[in-house]
């Protein structure tokens, strides 16, 4: 179940350093929302500060509201676990886990959650992910291989179906291409298209073509100096920031005018 | 390449395979031919002065490492001349940390293998004077005492690992950290004073079970597996706890299904290490143990055995005539060292049978 996402005023911190401020933007269920911006300037914070893996830095914090259907994710009767099973999450770099077989790496939130399912049940949701993640067909005969033995893309799209494998109404992207061959790039945006459909997705990337391909919405990040926090510019469909964006910072990113 | 060369340094056919001058190298077999020729030099001088093995060998390094400099540097130059001089300065390093090594082994294992027989392992030392007896019950004490060190130092040692690396922020975890280096640095002697004096407060003074040892033995051995655990754990890359976490996996079980397992055999390869520290601990054992002639597998009913214990006594008590007594304390050596080296070929074992398998 996809779910609308309602963030104000929202300060993220590491430690003394303000890295991230003033963000107000709600972003709509079954929809693709793209954050662009340039490096450093708090994408990834911004984030991971969604579903609550910003405070697991040592002295990081966030200040404001990030609201779920209603539901504070920062309130204080909010669990941080629960908002992370509901908020999924795939990372920059390939994470899988080192000591599990790719079957295990898919089935690894059910597993590590001790959710008990019948052993057919979990195959079927290990193939359906690897299929949703367009990965089925070159691990198939492999299920018991470790996931470490991937290649860096197939690594990623593992990390997608482990993702999609436990069901998140909402999944946060954080450059999930930028490891990518363009074949695989294409397939995992057919597959944000047919997620979307089920999942609110926020995905971060660097490529503008992408944003403009996949996204209804886009926001715009950028900072002022080195050292400054960094805000939210603009938040805009998707075409009217590629066509006709209403600040000047944001069309001169796009256009390249960058800096 | 034609055969045919030109005298002229210019020349590139000459120059080409060698392009830093005509500089030569010197063959793979020249080393060792120079230390031969300084060996047969220096044996010579040696036997026409009073002859001296060790005075002969440390003459032919010395001799033999200028020689090799002197000629590499004719032959191929200075770069290579000060390579040659250090590979052989890292050589004679090597040699001389192992002389030692092979030296006690040698010996342990000479005199040790007199006695390394069927009587040794199963009998004990009840109505010996002099030949025959057997070690039998230092055998069992020592693999008891040791377990139950174990189950007493490994979940200490590892909880408080996870503590320091998981959970632990600011004054606490950084006193408990100073503590643990402090432990690490206690004598042997403190330890076993440490336990005799924590069951004589309740025992009285003339207490001795084989529990104290093993308590003894824990305050020496937990430091070291916190601190091999540590730097484990702490090698666990972060990514996989974030990724455990955006599963909506909670803290505590991302530490015990993804963390654990990810360093299970960094962990494995520590604890068995630290077995191996402590194996070996004489001093303890001696005031919280002592020692029996006989039999006693129970580590919380009076005195027990354990192989240096029984090596010292052995050793310093010998009955009549003292050479059996001797033998039997070199043998209980030689065991001490294959338990030591055993316990290192496991923690190799483990290591490598555990390690995350990569590759398709
Ligand atoms: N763990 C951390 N501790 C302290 N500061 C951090 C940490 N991670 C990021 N920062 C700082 O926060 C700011 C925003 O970083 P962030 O990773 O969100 O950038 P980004 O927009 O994702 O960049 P990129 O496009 O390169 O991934 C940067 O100034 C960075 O130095
Ligand atoms: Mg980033």
């Amino acid at each position: 179940m996809a779910k609308r996402i309602e963030v104000s005023d929202l300060n993220i911190y590491y430690g003394n350093f303000r890295a991230v401020e003033g963000v107000n933007v709600s972003i709509e269920p079954r929809s693709i929302t793209a954050l662009i911006g340039p490096s450093g300037c708090g994408k990834s914070t911004f984030l991971r500060s969604i579903n609550r893996m910003h405070e697991v830095i040592p002295g990081a914090r966030v200040e404001g509201k990030v609201v779920m259907d209603g539901v504070d994710l920062y309130g204080a009767d909010a669990d941080p676990v629960d908002v992370r099973r509901q908020i999924g999450m795939v990372f920059q770099r390939p994470n899988p886990f080192p000591t599990m077989s790719i079957y295990d790496n898919v089935a690894a939130g059910m597993r590590l959650n001790n959710k008990r399912m019948k052993k057919a049940d979990l195959d079927d949701l290990v193939e359906r992910s690897l299929k949703g993640a367009n990965l089925w067909n070159e691990v198939k005969d492999r299920l018991d291989r470790p996931g470490s033995g991937l290649s860096g893309g197939q690594q990623q799209r593992l990390c997608i179906a482990r993702a999609i494998a436990v069901e998140p109404d909402v999944l946060l992207m954080d450059e999930p291409c930028s490891a990518l061959d363009p074949i695989s790039t294409l397939a995992i945006e057919d597959l944000m298209t047919q997620l979307k459909e089920r999942f609110t997705i926020v995905i971060v990337t660097h490529n503008m073509q992408q944003a403009a391909r996949v996204s209804e919405s886009t926001g715009f990040f950028n900072l002022n100096g080195v050292g400054q926090p960094g805000r939210l510019i603009e938040f805009n469909p998707t075409e009217k920031i590629f066509s006709n964006p209403e600040q000047k910072a944001t069309e001169d990113y796009i256009s390249g005018r960058f800096g | 390449m034609s055969t045919q060369t030109t005298p002229t340094p210019s020349d590139t056919s000459v120059a080409a395979p060698e392009p830093r001058g005509r500089k030569g190298r010197l063959p793979g077999w020249a080393p060792a031919a120079t230390f031969l020729a300084a060996a047969v030099v220096c044996l010579l001088f040696e036997a026409f002065t009073d002859f001296n093995l060790a005075l002969a060998v440390v003459y032919t390094v010395v001799l033999g490492t200028i020689a090799v400099y002197l000629l590499s540097r004719s032959v191929e130059g200075p770069r290579q001349a000060v390579d040659r001089l250090v590979t052989c300065l890292v050589g004679s390093a090597f040699a001389i940390a192992m002389v030692p090594l092979v030296a006690l082994v040698w010996t342990v294992v000479g005199r040790g293998v007199t006695r390394l027989d069927g009587e040794f392992f199963g009998s004990s030392l009840v109505g010996i004077v002099g030949e025959g007896g057997g070690a039998y019950h230092a055998i069992m004490g020592t693999l008891i005492i040791t377990l139950l060190t174990t189950l007493i130092s490994v979940p200490i040692g590892l909880l408080t690992a996870i503590y320091l690396v998981e959970y632990g922020r600011g004054r606490l975890k950084r006193s408990i950290t100073f503590f643990v280096d402090v432990m690490t640095g206690i004598p042997s002697i403190v330890a076993g004073l440490f336990a005799f004096a924590l069951f004589a407060l309740f025992f009285g003074p003339g207490i001795r079970l084989g529990i104290m040892g093993a308590v003894a033995l824990s305050v020496l051995m937990i430091p070291v597996v916190v601190r091999s655990a540590e730097e484990v754990l702490k090698l666990v890359p972060n990514e996989l706890r974030e990724a455990s976490y955006a599963l909506g996996v909670p803290k505590w079980r991302t530490i015990v299904k993804v963390v654990i397992p990810t360093s299970i055999a960094g962990l494995g390869t520590g604890v068995t290490l630290a077995i191996a520290r402590v194996v070996g601990e004489t001093a303890p054992l001696l005031i919280t143990l002592g020692i029996t002639n006989g039999t006693n597998l129970n580590p919380f009913d009076s005195r027990m055995a354990t192989l240096p214990v029984y090596a010292f006594y052995q050793l310093t008590q010998p009955g009549v005539p003292p050479q059996f007594a001797i033998d039997r304390a070199w043998t209980a050596a030689l065991l001490l060292i294959i338990l030591v080296m055993g316990l290192n070929v496991v923690a190799r074992l483990i290591s490598r049978f555990f390690a995350p398998k990569t590759g398709r």
